[in-house]
């Protein structure tokens, strides 16, 4: 008897532990997640101040003279995705074509390494690398290095994925349209590229997340403007870089704006994220389909 | 996989029109491979002056000096490492408890929304905790925590020293919250890839949910978990912009870890636009390629381990 009391009681210690394990557990997904509602909340209250119609659309205006806006830095950062992704897109699928037709071997296995490890390259090593080729050659900063440099932080993700959403497409589907006498280019244009669409958008949505409020290469690429520049060969205002500069400016007008730009920012990463997944969730059906 | 080899005798090239396409994936594949060898080269190339110049003194030197010309990396690796030991530590503790709770005890209806919070916490840009951390954590630094830290532990030379808010610690914490997200979600992967015997063989013999969580689910992700915070570590240490906001941008060592600082990231956003010799645009890139280096290295150990345990899926 005295036995199964000690027993019993050893169960009760050892639930009670369980239980405060839990605790702790369950406060640090907690403190994960309420760190995010604290950081959001202080981007909308102090950004929903500085967004009116000004702000969206003006030049900005010189140190002292209230108003003014990031209309030129939102144009830029337009401009500037356009053109990474213009250029992007064609690399990142061919590189995911020929990963998925010649998967195996030591060349393919290289290019997946290499393709990994400038997934893990700093931004800030990618920014330099573009000012090596683009800036400092031209002697001028300019719009495209940073279209260069957000291709080749867009590359990695792009790569990858669209290898494996090709890959994911079943082999009967591409067996059929040879059976029907497609030549292999049009099996892999017309079907089997289609097919994989859903899920080489959401990758490429992603992609265009993670740049979007990408800052530190800009600083020697696309440098700022005060002006509405659409010349990619010149250097161009950016909504990211905007945030920064006013951030760290001593002028508490401009650090008002950088709250403005940083509820821009996070808006638009949102709506990104949450369009991958509504478009990865119809990539699932049509493969299951 | 099995399909593989079926798989190529398919996609055998033999019309015009198929060796045309052939051609243009090739070099589609070459470019793709080119760009990122020439990123290596270019680096390499950019920093050569200041190779040849400092040689390996370069990484020992504490002093950065632009007007005598006089540039050694040290107090950037310090301010580097130490930030990214200080997020790390914060971030492996709470991202891993995070994890095993999403993966092994919350209801349905916490952990979808938790996961799926932690995860939009990750697309949050730098830029934007930089501002946070400046307008926020800074002030709070210096006025609460700081003081509170100080008043506990201020006896050790960590904690010593004046507060100005902004300082290795301060950038230590905005680099925390930022690989959180990172830690927990692939923790919580490789948690759930965890085989199910495992746990009911574990509760079988009569082992409360938590020691099943702690005794045999853990040990047995530990590899991934491991990875996934060597992972989170190489994000850390090339982070830039949220550093640069509250790290103080001083290129010295000091003890205490309220002391204003500098990382091999932030150094490079703040001085290479203003960078007026060459040499010292050279010592620059060289940063830039030691910073390449220590990121790839930390990367591809990451990817081992967790690939060893996800087996072919890759991250």
């Amino acid at each position: 008897m005295a036995q199964s009391a000690s027993r019993n009681r050893n169960l009760a210690r050892r639930r009670i532990i369980g239980g405060l394990g839990v605790g702790v557990a369950l406060t640090c997904a907690v403190i994960g997640a309420v760190c995010l509602l604290i950081i959001l909340g202080y981007v909308i209250v102090q950004g929903a101040g500085a967004i009116n119609r000004d702000f969206l659309t003006q030049l900005p205006h010189p140190v002292g003279v209230p108003g003014g806006g990031v209309g030129n830095g939102i144009l830029g950062t337009f401009i500037i995705l356009g053109l990474a992704t213009a250029m992007a897109v064609p690399i990142g699928l061919l590189t995911g074509i020929y990963l998925s037709l010649f998967g195996r071997g030591p060349i393919p296995e290289g290019l997946r390494f290499l393709s990994d490890v400038l997934s893990g390259v700093p931004s800030i090593a990618i920014g330099l690398f573009a000012y090596a080729v683009l800036v400092a050659p031209l002697r001028h900063f300019s719009a495209f290095s940073a279209s260069f440099a957000f291709m080749m932080l867009m590359l990695p993700l792009l790569v990858r994925t669209s290898e494996q959403a090709i890959r994911s497409v079943p082999q009967t589907v591409r067996e059929g349209a040879l059976a029907l006498g497609m030549s292999n280019f049009r099996a892999t244009v017309q079907i089997v590229i289609p097919t994989a669409m859903p899920a080489i958008i959401t990758a490429l949505l992603l992609a265009i997340a993670r740049v979007i409020g990408e800052t530190a290469p800009l600083l020697f690429t696309a440098f700022g403007s005060q002006f509405w520049e659409t010349n990619p060969n010149k250097p161009m205002a950016v909504l990211a870089l905007q945030v920064f500069t006013y951030a760290i400016s001593p002028y508490p007008n401009w650090q008002a704006q950088a709250w403005g730009g940083a509820l821009l920012l996070i808006g638009a990463v949102f709506v990104l994220s949450l369009g991958a997944r509504l478009m990865l969730r119809r990539a699932m059906r049509g493969l299951e389909a | 996989m099995t399909a593989e080899p079926r798989f190529r005798r398919v996609a055998r090239f033999v019309s015009p029109a198929d060796r045309g396409f052939a051609a243009v994936v090739y070099a589609g594949s070459i470019l793709f491979a080119l760009l990122i060898v020439g990123l290596f080269v270019e680096l390499v190339l950019g920093s050569w002056p200041s190779i040849v110049k400092f040689g390996p003194a370069f990484i020992f030197s504490s002093s950065w000096d632009p007007i005598t010309s006089k540039f050694g990396a040290l107090p950037m690796i310090f301010g580097t490492v130490m930030t990214s030991l200080i997020a790390i530590v914060l971030a492996a503790f709470i991202g891993i408890m995070a994890a095993v709770f999403l993966a092994d005890f919350a209801p349905r209806w916490l952990g979808q929304p938790l996961s799926f919070l932690i995860e939009l916490l990750a697309a949050v840009p730098s830029v934007v905790y930089g501002l946070w951390g400046l307008f926020v954590l800074a002030p709070f630094m210096r006025t609460t925590l700081g003081p509170a830290l100080q008043h506990v532990l201020g006896w050790t030379p960590l904690f010593s020293g004046p507060i100005y808010g902004v300082g290795l610690l301060t950038g230590g914490i905005i680099l925390a919250l930022m690989i959180v997200p990172t830690v927990t979600a692939i923790s919580r992967d490789v948690i759930v890839a965890i085989p199910r015997d495992l746990r009911e063989a574990s509760m079988a013999l009569g082992s409360t949910k938590w020691e099943t969580a702690m005794r045999v689910v853990l040990p047995a992700a530990r590899v991934g978990i491991f990875g996934a915070c060597v992972l989170a570590l190489g994000r850390a240490l090339g982070e830039t912009i949220a550093v640069t906001m509250v790290i103080g941008n001083r290129p010295e060592i000091s003890s205490s870890l309220f002391a204003p600082s500098y990382t091999l990231a932030s150094v490079i956003a703040n001085e290479f636009t203003e960078a007026t010799t060459s040499i010292y645009t050279s010592a620059l890139i060289e940063l830039g390629l030691i910073l390449f280096l220590v990121s790839m290295v930390v990367n591809a150990l990451a990817r081992l381990m967790i690939w060893s345990v996800r087996g072919s899926e890759r991250v």
